[in-house]
């Protein structure tokens, strides 16, 4: 049962970096708006032009 | 899928629904000819657009909006204005520029769709994202190609008038707070979770044996655990009771703040000397519940703030300054560099920037956005113009005399905002409750201590410390936020918005209703009502009717949409008087009864008429008709109730409400509106200006709740300043962003249903209220009579919690029985 000692810091690690994960998205404004993107996922259906190719931006 | 539906057919089945709102035409603009009907210029020029792009797709929507297009007309040149850009544009990566704007009448998906495809409309613009809660696009164009002002035009074209954002410092801040507070729920939800799983070790290591060594080792890492957790997001309840202590006002925090450290103290020490109950597990859990209810109840508040910031985008950004030197030419200027004693080019269609004195030209003025006012009034020179108001028909030239704060507008807005801030903060029940919650607790405490050390000394102080543990106000915490959280979700579904729980709380004491008259209680569009003379005389007043645009000569046109066509010649408008010319060779004056016998006395001379003062009485606004110098016809017209009304006024009094019309329309017009609803007439009160009726709303709140329902600028100072504001469907933006709560549907029905179901969710707040007391009682007895082990604890925390989230779920709020179908 010694192991306990070992594997409790490393599922605590886990955790650690899980909560940092989360304060990385968060800071990053993953979750501003709530509401919107779930409107938007329904947009594109098939006869949708798309847009003339607008240069993807990832920011 | 199911918004979506076969994208052809609709434009068609009926025929006389617009192809662009779906709303009805009006008889008068039905073009039997065309394959597809129009309710107005607007729908026409946005259908135009969006076909010529192949974007027919908004029309699979089912839930698109339903209110016509109305350009404002604007051509935001100030857009593109070099002041204009060092304010609010910020540039991107590849020579890109971007901007926020805040868009009016954004509210659907279709709305999210639509301006999200503007990059398909305009060459250039490379993105558009619109975040609908807060009614701002985030735009990105590239400047080489497309210019701001284009861009903004185009988004007016589709019905969504767009406004610079003013207030990206706020915003900024409070983004901060909310991703602050979504961080703390992330890192104490984390450790929570954690110590609970070690301390169902614990406990499983207490009913089967454990080693001692492993039994130290799992309190020691919850201590390590728990630390983290309550010194950094717990430590807002510590704030939360520092404050509370310091100015004396009474908090929930407080209690929160004493249970946290009373737990954690002598659970730190347990851990040290081995020996006793930790309380980790119970105030890690503490932490993370009451930060969740913490942040449901300010992102409620979040979007009341959100939406006061559009008032200040609604003023105009430039004005046309005339130089003074010879030349005589015109610049643009900020609206914050005008300077009483400069002269105003103002063309037809802007927005006066300040106000100011008329010195050359004529023309009308919508003064809607002040006074509320439908019908436009004729300026000459000489007139006052006021800022926020527009100038419709004919350019003028405008000699400042009041700039950006001093103007009535800005007087108007900043004694809004002051109401506003005025307005003292909604005692919530549950702090009012957390108020003697705390004394009980801790004379309760004391005296479990006091009645242990004489009986069983060793377990005396944790006796005491279990009871404060055990009576953590976490459910009186949770209750409140949840339910009113609920209503508000369940609310909106029905087309209410409401702003915060404030409003539902205060929703619950019936008091004063002040009801603003047009466009609230009646559909604020001019018909007419009311017809006294021959039949042949229509069709005069028909053609010359047809030669303007007076809300009059609208209801005219739309009154008798098929009559034979007459043509009229020689017709003349007087502004503020009528309309007269030649129609089938005979002189035919339409207008004012003084504008009409004025014309006639001049050839026949008549005595004062009766009829006046009848039709005054009705509400009506008489029109008289004189053909060949002989009065022949009288027209009255009139705003309708809206269907709903009476039945909606009869049903809040008998929720206990009194009932009150404040309008600035005619006296008689509001009197005779109050006797179709059954209103006192001395609750009655017409011809009030903005300022008036903020004063009247002022003098009721000494006297109890005033709930004041609006749609103008007019009423918003009124409605910021009411116990609790409402701005009503179609009306300005500014009533909006100054109420407490927003109609979404037309109609006073949803009026009904908003005070009903505060009053349904204060029955759950209280029901919620009333169980947790009771769950706390229990604890309390328990540790009282010193059989309170952690345990039990443990287990009647998270079941109160746990029944106070069960409740607010299921309880029956805002969805009722519909007190009419839906209005779609």
């Amino acid at each position: 049962m010694s192991i306990l000692f070992l594997i409790l810091p490393l599922a605590l690690l886990v955790v650690f970096i899980a909560v940092a994960g989360f304060i990385w998205a968060a800071k990053k404004g993953q979750f501003d708006d709530l509401d919107t993107p779930a409107m938007r996922a329904l947009h594109d259906d098939p006869g949708d032009k798309k847009p003339g190719a607008p240069p993807k931006q990832d920011s | 899928m199911s918004d979506i539906r076969s994208t052809q057919g609709a434009p068609e089945t009926a025929a006389a629904v617009c192809a662009h709102c779906a709303l009805d035409v009006p008889p008068g603009l039905l073009d039997a000819g065309a394959e597809r009907q129009f309710c107005c210029a607007g729908c026409r020029t946005a259908y135009a657009i969006l076909h010529e792009h192949g974007l027919e797709n908004y029309y699979a929507f089912d839930d698109r909006r339903d209110a016509p297009v109305r350009p404002t007309g604007k051509r935001y040149e100030e857009f593109d204005h070099e002041a204009f850009h060092a304010l609010y544009v910020k540039p991107a990566r590849g020579g890109l520029c971007t901007v926020d704007l805040y868009l009016e009448g954004v509210h659907c998906s279709s709305c999210v769709w639509l301006v999200e495809r503007v990059p398909l409309l305009l060459k250039g613009v490379v993105r558009a994202e619109l975040d609908i809660r807060r009614s701002r696009a985030h735009v990105e164009w590239d400047p080489a190609t497309v210019t701001l002002g284009v861009i903004a035009h185009q988004l007016d074209l589709l019905g969504y008038p767009p406004h610079p954002f003013r207030g990206v410092g706020a915003e900024a801040m409070r983004r901060k707070e909310d991703r602050a507070m979504l961080m703390r729920i992330g890192i104490s939800g984390a450790l929570a979770g954690n110590i609970m799983l070690l301390a169902l070790a614990l406990y499983s290591g207490w009913f089967t044996g454990m080693e001692v060594e492993y039994e130290r080792y799992f309190r020691l890492v919850s201590l390590l655990l728990t630390i983290p957790s309550l010194f950094g997001p717990g430590w807002l309840f510590f704030q939360g009771a520092l404050a509370s202590v310091r100015t004396r006002r009474l908090h929930i925090d407080l209690p929160i703040a004493i249970a946290l450290s009373a737990g954690f103290g002598r659970g730190a020490v347990n851990t040290i000397t081995g020996t006793g109950p930790i309380y980790f597990d119970a105030v890690g859990l503490l932490v993370f519940l009451l930060l969740s209810g913490r942040f449901l109840q300010n992102r409620g508040q979040r979007a009341a703030a959100d939406a006061a910031e559009l008032l200040g985008s609604l003023a105009p950004n430039a004005a046309r300054v005339v130089d003074d030197g010879a030349a005589g030419g015109e610049r643009n200027m900020p609206v914050e560099a005008l300077l009483p004693g400069m002269v105003m080019a103002v063309r037809a269609g802007d927005t006066f920037a300040a106000d100011g004195d008329i010195i050359e030209g004529r023309s009308a003025v919508d003064t809607s956005l002040l006074t509320g006012e439908s019908r436009p009034e004729g300026v000459e020179v000489g007139a006052r113009v006021f800022a926020g108001t527009v100038n419709l028909t004919g350019p003028l030239k405008v000699m400042v005399m009041q700039a950006g704060e001093t103007s009535r507008l800005g007087a108007l807005l900043r004694r809004m905002e002051e109401s506003a801030r005025r307005k003292a903060p909604v005692v919530q029940l549950a702090n009012t409750i957390a108020g003697w919650f705390v004394g009980v607790v801790l004379v309760l405490a004391v005296v479990a201590y006091v009645y242990g050390l004489r009986h069983d000394p060793e377990r005396a102080l944790d006796n005491a410390i279990a009871l404060l543990v055990v009576t953590c106000p976490c459910a009186l915490g949770l209750a409140t936020p949840l339910a009113i959280t609920m209503g508000i979700g369940r609310a909106a579904r029905r087309g209410i918005l409401i702003k915060g729980g404030d409003a539902i709380e205060s929703l619950n004491r019936p008091g004063l209703i002040l009801l603003d008259k047009t466009g609230t209680v009646t559909e604020g569009r001019v018909r007419l009502v009311r017809w006294e003379g021959a039949d042949a005389v229509k069709p005069m007043v028909a053609a010359l009717e047809r030669e303007s645009n007076h809300p009059i000569a609208i209801a005219v046109q739309q009154a008798w949409p098929v009559l034979e066509t007459l043509d009229a010649t020689q017709v003349a408008q007087t502004v503020g008087g009528g309309i007269e010319g030649v129609v089938t060779g005979k002189r035919v004056v339409v207008g004012s009864p003084s504008f009409v016998a004025g014309r006639v006395a001049a050839e026949l001379g008549v005595t004062p008429d009766p009829r006046i003062e009848a039709f005054a009485e009705e509400g009506l606004t008489p029109v008289w008709i004189a053909v060949d110098g002989v009065i022949v016809a009288r027209a009255g017209f009139g705003d309708p109730l809206r269907a709903d009304a009476r039945a909606s006024v009869d049903q809040l009094r008998a929720l206990g409400w009194r009932v009150a019309l404040l309008s600035g329309d005619h006296p008689a017009v509001v009197r005779a509106t109050a006797q179709q609803l059954g209103i006192d007439l001395a609750d009655a009160a017409g011809g009030a200006s903005p300022e008036e009726k903020l004063r009247r709303v002022e003098e009721a709140r000494t006297h109890g709740t005033v709930l004041m329902v609006g749609d103008g600028v007019n009423d918003a100072a009124a409605i910021a300043a009411a116990t609790v504001g409402v701005g009503v469907h179609g009306g300005a933006e500014a009533s909006m962003s100054a109420a407490d709560v927003y109609l979404a549907r037309a109609g006073l029905g949803p009026l009904v249903e908003l005070v009903e179901g505060s009053r349904r969710t204060m029955l759950v707040i209280r029901n919620n209220i009333i169980f947790s007391i009771a769950y706390n009682t229990l604890g309390a007895t328990l540790a009282l009579l010193g059989i309170l082990d952690p345990l039990i604890a443990a287990i009647l925390m998270p079941m109160s919690s746990l029944s106070v989230v069960f409740a607010s779920w299921r309880g029956r709020t805002f969805d009722v029985e519909p007190a009419s179908p839906a209005a779609r």
